[in-house]
């Protein structure tokens, strides 16, 4: 061993660079990926530019001017269904809004309800019992493999084959079933949705400020406080003092049958009912197979260890098991929900008025086909990008927190 | 030699244990299943509740009320149960559609040709060189049969294509064509070129935030406006573009999912060994990205062959609108439920075989791993 051994080895000079020569460069990897992607943007700039001008032609041709200035026209249209004011004077860009608040109102609701039943049949495919686990695997191979089209021109079907208001299949004489849809009792008020709507959210963060002085009691002394009824109390009585300082009042409208048809109460539409069915049994199916495999993902050592400290079969799903499956299950299930949001542009084949359907008929009466076409769907992808953003949010908040 | 006594202990005769309990009685069985607490008890009694309510009445109107065969609407509207009559009477236009009545047979042929060959294609020992050869003489097949104009076939339109043939080409299309473009668009977001990726990225994400009947709406309207003077893409081609672009995006999703999942040392030994992008891919990472990810490209199959559903509300004649036609007949139209019930189990048996074969393939590859 020498000193010279130990001493730090000498940097060896770089290669040389290559001759500046075409084939030289044509070897070197980044000249070769720069010339590639100049090759595909301009391919692709290029056939852009082409089928647009193609089209420019075409319209020009026919006389069709472009732009967004006929959303401002009158439509000359109704709207069967509608959460606000709209008639045969008002304008397309307000038909929009229309259409995108019925589209929202059935997704809504669909989500609602598939998530209910979706949770349901999941556990219920658990079950230790038989018999329930085998009807919510039925459930789930019947709706799964079929299509959602086919279930959902089949429940419209259904229910157009109902019997007339007349016959009505009624629910304990409140609520009614018939060809003209589902009727259900209804509060009537001259109450602001506005007033209502900021005492409920102000009952809520009181709830919450409530459940966390609770918590941080029970964390200081150890002693429980049983806070539901305090809760309850906050949410439901903040709407109903305001009502009472505003002076509103209330009725309850049970729908009442008159002539051919009822009176009263709130109606669901055929469309909307055939719509929520078919969206939301088949969607459930699949949310049904998300909670089961997200509740399988949780080792049987945290159940045990949830038994062994005394925690009930209820404490055990609420504080140890659904916590962490619900990590597991929100990707999937916000790919689930932006699915519902897109597929109630089904609703154009049973004529419920969604953005799918409000929009054909926009093009038709207007003729301004790209430009509608184009802000149908960025309404669409606006809708699917809100949900996956704020789903990525609360995501965020619920994985593990580690380093 | 003598035996040598080890234990020290003294040998005594403790009484004989009884048996353990037999597991396998039936009383246990249906304690252990059906009443093992009072919940499971109560759920039990609910769900026979219902099953008594429905099951009986369900019956009684499907099979013991029924009229299975007629010519004559009358009898159905006579009989207090369903109207399969239905079925016998308009099976040609709900399978065939708009497709010529006399060609009938190539329709039929061609549906046997697709699922024959699909069923042919489940058993794996049959998986090699010469089942690709078979896919392609039967495409080939297939077209000469719906197109005609070839060994004196009369010519057919694809306007006049319809019914399960129409549904069936549609989706073979759609995967055939979806997933090697999926592999490209997945390689392509992966790539390290900036474009490239962003382009790829673009199209995929775009793609996935659309409603699948507004890409083929666009694909209906838009796509005759951007096309030169001249120049016309029949309908038929245009829906199975927008299909299979649709499909493209979501494979792409999966296909990326399986490229992820391989360590970066097969990457690096592909590299090590001198191979260069293409050569790295097609033989060592995508043989076993594909194995990784048959399972949720199973999915993506599935859905796609429910998502042919949607071509109708473009005006093709699938077998869903079809079926929709076929019941417009004002004779016929009050049973339209069981018509919609006969489309309902013929996509039921078509999609529960693919999945249940799904699930054998994935434990099948589970196997070895």
């Amino acid at each position: 061993m020498t000193d010279q051994s130990l001493a730090a080895p000498r940097r060896r000079p770089p290669p040389p660079r290559p001759p500046l020569s075409l084939s030289g460069a044509w070897n070197n990897v980044a000249v070769r990926g720069w010339v590639y992607q100049a090759a595909v943007v301009i391919g692709v700039l290029g056939t852009g530019a082409f089928l647009i001008g193609n089209a420019q032609d075409a319209l020009s041709k026919q006389g069709i001017s472009t732009g967004f200035g006929f959303l401002t026209q009158i439509g000359g249209f109704d709207i069967g269904e509608k959460l606000i004011a709209f008639g045969s004077n008002d304008t397309f860009l307000r038909a929009y809004a229309v259409a995108v608040l019925n589209t929202l109102k059935v997704a809504v609701a669909s989500v609602v309800l598939s998530t209910v039943i979706g949770v349901l049949v999941g556990v219920g495919r658990l079950s230790s019992n038989l018999l329930i686990r085998r009807l919510a695997s039925i459930y789930v191979e019947v709706f799964r493999n079929t299509p959602q089209l086919v279930q959902l021109i089949f429940w419209y079907t259904l229910i157009t084959a109902l019997p007339r208001p007349r016959e009505a299949i009624s629910v304990g004489g409140v609520a009614f079933l018939s060809n003209r849809g589902l009727l259900l009792p209804w509060i009537d008020t001259d109450a602001s949705l506005l007033t209502i709507g900021l005492a409920f959210a102000a009952g809520c963060i009181g709830a919450w400020a409530v459940s966390r002085w609770a918590d941080a009691r029970r964390r200081a002394s150890g002693v429980r406080h049983s806070i539901f009824g305090w809760q309850l109390a906050l949410v439901a009585g903040a709407p109903l003092v305001a009502s009472v300082i505003t002076g509103a009042s209330y009725s309850f409208s049970v729908p009442v049958l008159r002539g051919f048809n009822f009176r009263g109460g709130v109606a669901l539409s055929p469309e909307f009912l055939a719509l929520l069915l078919g969206l939301s049994l088949y969607i459930a199916a699949f949310i049904a197979e998300i909670v089961r495999s997200g509740i399988q993902s949780i080792g049987r050592g945290q159940i045990e260890a949830a038994r062994t400290i005394g925690l009930g079969r209820f404490d055990t799903y609420r504080r140890v098991i659904f916590p962490q499956a619900l990590r597991v299950m929100i990707p999937p299930a916000a790919g689930q929900y932006v699915s519902v949001v897109k597929n109630s542009s089904l609703g154009v084949a049973i004529g419920y008025p969604e953005l799918f359907s409000v929009n054909n008929t926009i093009v038709t009466l207007s003729g301004h086909t790209v430009e509608a076409i184009a802000i149908m769907m960025s309404i669409y992808l606006a809708i699917s990008f809100v949900i996956a953003a704020l789903m990525n949010l609360y995501n965020h908040f619920v994985q593990i927190k580690d380093r | 030699m003598a035996p040598v006594c080890i234990s020290s202990a003294k040998p005594t005769h403790a009484p004989a244990r009884p048996p353990p309990r037999r597991t396998d009685s039936w009383s246990r069985w249906l304690r252990h299943n059906f009443f093992q607490n009072a919940g499971s008890a109560l759920m039990t009694a609910l769900a026979l509740w219902a099953l008594f309510v429905t099951i009986p009445r369900l019956v009684r109107w499907a099979f013991v009320n029924a009229v299975w065969y007629t010519q004559n609407a009358a009898d159905c509207h006579a009989a207090a149960g369903a109207c399969w009559a239905i079925v016998p009477e308009k099976y040609r236009v709900m399978l065939f559609g708009t497709f010529p009545y006399e060609e009938h047979w190539r329709g039929v042929l061609v549906i046997v040709i697709v699922l024959g060959l699909s069923a042919i294609s489940t058993i794996r020992r049959l998986w090699s060189y010469w089942l690709c050869v078979a896919w392609l003489v039967a495409t080939a097949a297939v077209f000469a049969l719906l197109l005609g104009g070839v060994f004196g076939l009369r010519p057919i339109g694809t306007h006049e294509w319809g019914g399960l043939p129409l549904t069936l080409v549609m989706f073979v299309g759609t995967v055939v064509g979806g997933i090697p473009a999926g592999i490209l668009l997945a390689l392509g977001r992966r790539s390290k070129m900036p474009a490239i990726s962003a382009l790829c990225v673009g199209f995929i994400e775009i793609v996935r935030g659309l409603p699948l009947v507004t890409v083929l709406f666009m694909a209906s309207l838009m796509f005759p406006l951007f096309m030169p003077e001249g120049v016309t893409i029949d309908k038929f081609l245009r829906a199975q573009i927008a299909m299979t672009l649709f499909f493209a995006a979501y494979a792409a999703e999966v296909i990326r999912g399986g490229l992820q999942a391989i360590p970066r040392g097969q990457y690096e030994a592909a590299d090590t060994v001198g191979l260069n992008y293409w050569q790295k891919m097609t033989r060592i990472i995508l043989p076993q990205v594909m194995r990784i990810v048959l399972p949720s490209m199973m999915n993506e199959i599935i859905r796609a062959f429910k998502n042919t559903t949607f071509v109708g509300i473009i005006g093709l004649f699938d077998v869903l609108r079809a079926t929709s036609t076929a019941i417009q007949d004002p004779v016929w139209v009050r049973y339209s439920i069981e018509a919609y019930l006969f489309i309902f189990i013929l996509y039921f048996v078509l999609c529960f075989a693919m999945s249940k074969y799904s699930e054998r393939v994935e434990r099948d590859l589970a196997v070895g791993r």
